[in-house]
């Protein structure tokens, strides 16, 4: 286990196409995922830190908890974050 | 040669049938090309006709870099736009002009087959192209080997990622792109996918070079490009206009009325233009302020006795309908978009809430399928908002404005279909 760099961010990605609905995501990370009307997800698009390990660690969730596999965690490096 | 300030030059020598492989060959005869086929087409500046206006030759590029034995170039002449007829116009006048400049693009990048998509619901078209491909191959000229292919023809099987799709596996449905650019692929080969239009300007820089091609048009937008005129218009008609031309005398030529009510300028995935504006240069810089683009050279008239929330409900309605049902927020939210503005055109009880609904739901529905077809439509929404302001307005407080009572319609929108009847193979 070497020491994880915690720079930079990341955002949830969905692929659309694969995505039912299923909701799942909004309840596993409900800081980065909201529902439209129609019970599809809205993801943040600001990227989150990587350093906030609560966050990544709901993303994670949301990741494995989705039924279809749509969604995706995308790094996002730091001076893109800033920018 | 045609002369460099001649026009029609895609159009050159159009006699009502498609020219022949030797009548081509007299009409446009190989001229003296400066330079390299490649450097050719980067200094002419050319700029993809298929609606994103992406430069051809940073495409061109993009697949010169991709060091694959096999790789395809995809004449993409399916024309899902109702409104648009230029490469319809384009393939039964001169068919060999855009299959050289197919060979060129193939060459450039070391393509060995060529794929000529059309719609399959277009025969007249699929013959002519069918016959020009088999007076090349009499020939037995070097080059690529060309196949014609025939999808469904639906509005976003003309998406590249879609007819690629569609040749890849029989289905026009679009495909999730993460990342862009992206290079689409057939199995592992990638794909270059360009109009049927911008090939046949490769082909016409491939003889007579980048200089030629840039002594019409601006500098900025080089070349001519086919405009197709509907709507309010005495002749409906696709014209070839050096780009920059005013759009008032586009207006003028096709016999419309000069001071329309507003204008669908590129598609109907692009936006209103308010006629206030006939002025304008018709280039994508000048058109962009003002929320319009050259996009697929569409203009379709809104007479003054016209409605724009109607069309603008007609129209989304279609496009909802044509949505492939692959995305949520497209699927869900475009016949949620067509409803609101169904309460708007017939300023129902429910009218002042849709409006409000209509604001909310474009902004969710933004950027969140897989092609840009909702993208396209919250666009024309967007747009239809600001170009009608006042006419929402009147719509919202219950009193439609006399064009809604009128019953007459503008713009070419074709029947709705069942979604079970929708073909997408």
């Amino acid at each position: 286990m070497g020491v994880r760099r915690r720079a930079g961010g990341f955002t949830l990605a969905v692929n659309p196409i694969l995505c039912d609905g299923f909701g799942h995501c909004a309840e596993l990370a409900p800081d980065l995922v909201h529902l439209d009307e129609w019970g599809y997800p809205i993801v943040e698009r600001t990227p989150v830190a990587l350093s906030n390990l609560s966050a990544l660690e709901s993303a994670r969730f949301a990741v494995r908890g989705c039924p279809r596999q749509a969604l995706r965690i995308e790094r996002v490096a730091e001076e893109e974050r800033r920018a | 040669m045609i002369q460099a300030h001649d026009l029609p030059r895609l159009l050159h020598a159009s006699s009502g049938r498609p020219l022949t492989l030797e009548q081509h060959e007299q009409a446009f005869p190989i001229g003296q090309r400066p330079g390299g086929l490649f450097e050719e087409l980067e200094a002419s500046g050319l700029t993809g006709r298929g609606g994103a206006a992406f430069p051809t030759s940073r495409k061109v590029r993009l697949l010169r870099e991709q060091r694959n034995h096999h790789k395809f170039v995809v004449v993409n002449a399916m024309e899902g736009e109702p409104a648009a007829h230029k490469d319809q116009l384009l393939l039964s006048t001169n068919p060999h002009l855009v299959l050289d400049g197919a060979e060129y693009l193939a060459s450039m990048i070391g393509a060995k087959n060529v794929a000529v998509a059309v719609a399959r619901d277009n025969p007249s078209v699929v013959n002519h192209v069918t016959r020009a491909l088999h007076e090349r191959e009499r020939r037995h000229r070097r080059g690529p080997k060309f196949e014609l292919h025939t999808p469904p023809w639906r509005y976003v099987a003309g998406e590249e990622s879609a007819l690629v799709h569609w040749l890849d596996d029989n289905e026009s449905l679009p495909q999730y792109r993460p990342q862009r650019p992206s290079i689409l692929r057939i199995g592992h080969s990638p794909v270059l996918v360009d109009n049927a239009e911008t090939c046949a300007n490769v082909g016409l820089i491939g003889r007579y070079g980048a200089q030629w091609f840039r002594s019409l048009g601006t500098e900025q937008s080089p070349g001519t490009t086919l405009v197709s005129v509907t709507g309010a218009v005495a002749r409906p008609s696709v014209l070839e206009v050096p780009l920059g031309e005013r759009v008032r005398s586009i207006l003028a030529a096709a016999g419309a009325d000069l001071q329309p009510r507003a204008l669908i300028m590129g598609g109907y995935g692009s936006g209103w233009l308010d006629g206030r504006h006939v002025d304008v240069p018709y280039t994508s810089q000048d058109l962009a302020p003002l929320g319009a683009s050259v996009g697929a050279g569409i203009i379709v008239v809104l007479a003054r006795d016209g409605c724009g929330i109607v069309e603008t409900h007609r129209i989304v309605r279609w496009m909802a309908n044509e949505s492939a049902r692959q995305c949520g927020p497209c699927a869900f939210g475009l016949p949620a978009m067509a409803d609101d503005l169904g309460h708007l055109a017939h300023a129902t009880r429910d009218a002042s809430a849709a409006l409000q609904r209509l604001m909310e739901r474009a902004g969710l529905i933004e950027g969140r399928g897989a092609c840009r077809h909702p993208d396209g439509v919250v666009r024309f929404v967007r747009s239809a908002l600001a170009v009608f302001g006042e006419d929402f307005e009147a719509h919202r407080q219950g009193a439609a404005c006399a064009g809604a009572h009128s019953r007459r319609h503008y713009a070419t929108v074709p029947s709705l279909e069942r979604e079970e009847e929708l073909i997408w193979e």
